[in-house]
């Protein structure tokens, strides 16, 4: 059973819910942190890491002993990726979305494929958490193969919480996609709404069902409550702005370990998804 | 000698087009008679690698240099290959660009001055 914890936007406390639900839980868990351009999970469940593995994409080269520059791999390349001018085959990695367009059209079998490390998946323990996290390195351009090689991680017979990334571009979906549930952590202010609209509309795209978290609940106003009412989506929980909170928050600790109203607001938040993700 | 400037609208008095890749127009002019070719770029709305299809542009119009006001380092790679020599921080009119130039005022650039994805 998967539960995608996502947001609209970056800062809303969604690794904070992530992390969270999953120390609450008291049965054997997963945690995949899909937000591999900045991953934080683990800064908080400091797992003990078991194993780490790069991911690779295959890049073209043009066999300068064989390329004669004709200009059909850059035709038929749709990403831009190829130019060749002058006397030169140039290829951009980071646009290169590894479809292999060049290789099958080139008419003198002049492309050859090098591998390039774009990320790494690093697995560990953290108690009953296990902690699956993806990082894609610096520069690099294509999240979506970084996110699947986590998520290839998931076990069937164990519950798995993803942390997504913000907002709701292409590595989202990728996270997201496959989940039976999703919890949507916002702020009540007028951006978090604005953003938090956009999440809904994708999700209800992707047919998953979900509900809101609404974080910092009396800072802002009323509207994402109103918004929420008017479109029959479930308030999950509220976390009220406490200044306890932040300060276990930046010194890496669990609210639900050192605040006991969260841990059992966390688990009633598990008891209101349950049911509706049961298989 | 034909120079290339990156330009907002159709003739010698549009103003330049701060970046290479989006620019609206490119104008390729000859520096002595000042007789121009407009080229519109197609390519300014694509969604990525649009300094590579600029640069890729500049090669086939046979463009020797190209004034500009910024480049991102793919459209830089694509010109140095292309050897096509190219100067930044171009500003004013097209025409003010071009006469800039020939007075040796516009200094040749040897990579890029911004980060892919700024459009330029
Ligand atoms: S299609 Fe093949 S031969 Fe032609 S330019 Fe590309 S790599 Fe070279
Ligand atoms: S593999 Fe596809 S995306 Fe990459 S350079 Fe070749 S044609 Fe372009």
């Amino acid at each position: 059973m998967i539960v995608s914890v996502a947001s609209g936007k970056g800062g809303t406390g969604k690794t904070l819910v992530a992390t969270n639900l999953a120390m609450s839980l008291d049965f054997p868990c997963q945690l995949l942190d899909c937000d591999v351009e900045e991953p934080n999970a683990h800064l908080f469940l400091k797992p003990q890491i078991k194993k780490e593995e790069k991911v690779f994409k295959l890049v073209p080269k043009a066999d300068v002993s064989k390329c004669q520059l004709c200009g059909k791999c850059q035709e038929v390349c749709v990403y831009n990726a190829i130019a060749v001018v002058g006397k030169k085959h140039l290829v951009f990695p980071q646009l290169c979305h590894g479809c292999g367009a060049c290789s099958y059209f080139c008419p003198h079998g002049a492309i050859v494929e090098e591998k390039q490390e774009i990320g790494v998946v690093t697995t560990g323990e953290s108690l009953h958490v296990d902690v699956i996290s993806g990082r894609m390195k610096i520069g690099e351009a294509m999240a979506p193969p970084v996110i699947r090689r986590v998520k290839e991680h998931i076990r069937p017979d164990m519950v798995a919480i993803i942390d997504a990334p913000p907002g709701t571009s292409c590595p989202v979906i990728e996270s997201i996609k496959g989940s039976d549930f999703v919890i949507l952590v916002t702020e009540p202010t007028p951006f978090g709404l604005n953003d938090f609209v956009l999440s809904v509309e994708v999700l209800r795209k992707l047919n998953i069902p979900f509900g809101a978290i609404i974080n910092r609940s009396d800072l802002g106003n009323q509207e994402t409550e109103d918004f929420c009412q008017k479109n029959g989506i479930e308030i999950l929980m509220k976390i009220p702005f406490q200044k306890e909170i932040a300060e276990v928050y930046s010194r890496g600790d669990f609210i639900v370990e050192a605040l006991p109203s969260f841990r059992q607001a966390f688990k009633e938040l598990w008891e209101k998804i349950q049911p509706k993700v049961a298989v | 000698m034909k120079v290339c400037v990156t330009a907002q609208g159709d003739n010698l008095q549009a103003l330049v087009d701060p970046r290479f890749g989006r620019a609206k127009y490119f104008l390729a002019v000859d520096v002595d008679s000042l007789d121009f070719e407009v080229i519109e770029n197609v390519n300014a709305q694509g969604t990525g690698g649009v300094g590579i299809q600029s640069g890729r542009l500049m090669a086939d119009k046979g463009v020797e240099c190209v004034l500009t006001g910024n480049i991102g380092p793919n459209a830089s790679d694509t010109l140095k290959a292309a050897g096509i020599k190219f100067c930044l921080g171009a500003t004013g009119t097209v025409l003010e660009a071009v006469e800039k130039y020939k007075k040796g005022e516009m200094t040749l650039s040897e990579g890029s001055n911004v980060d892919s994805k700024s459009g330029a």
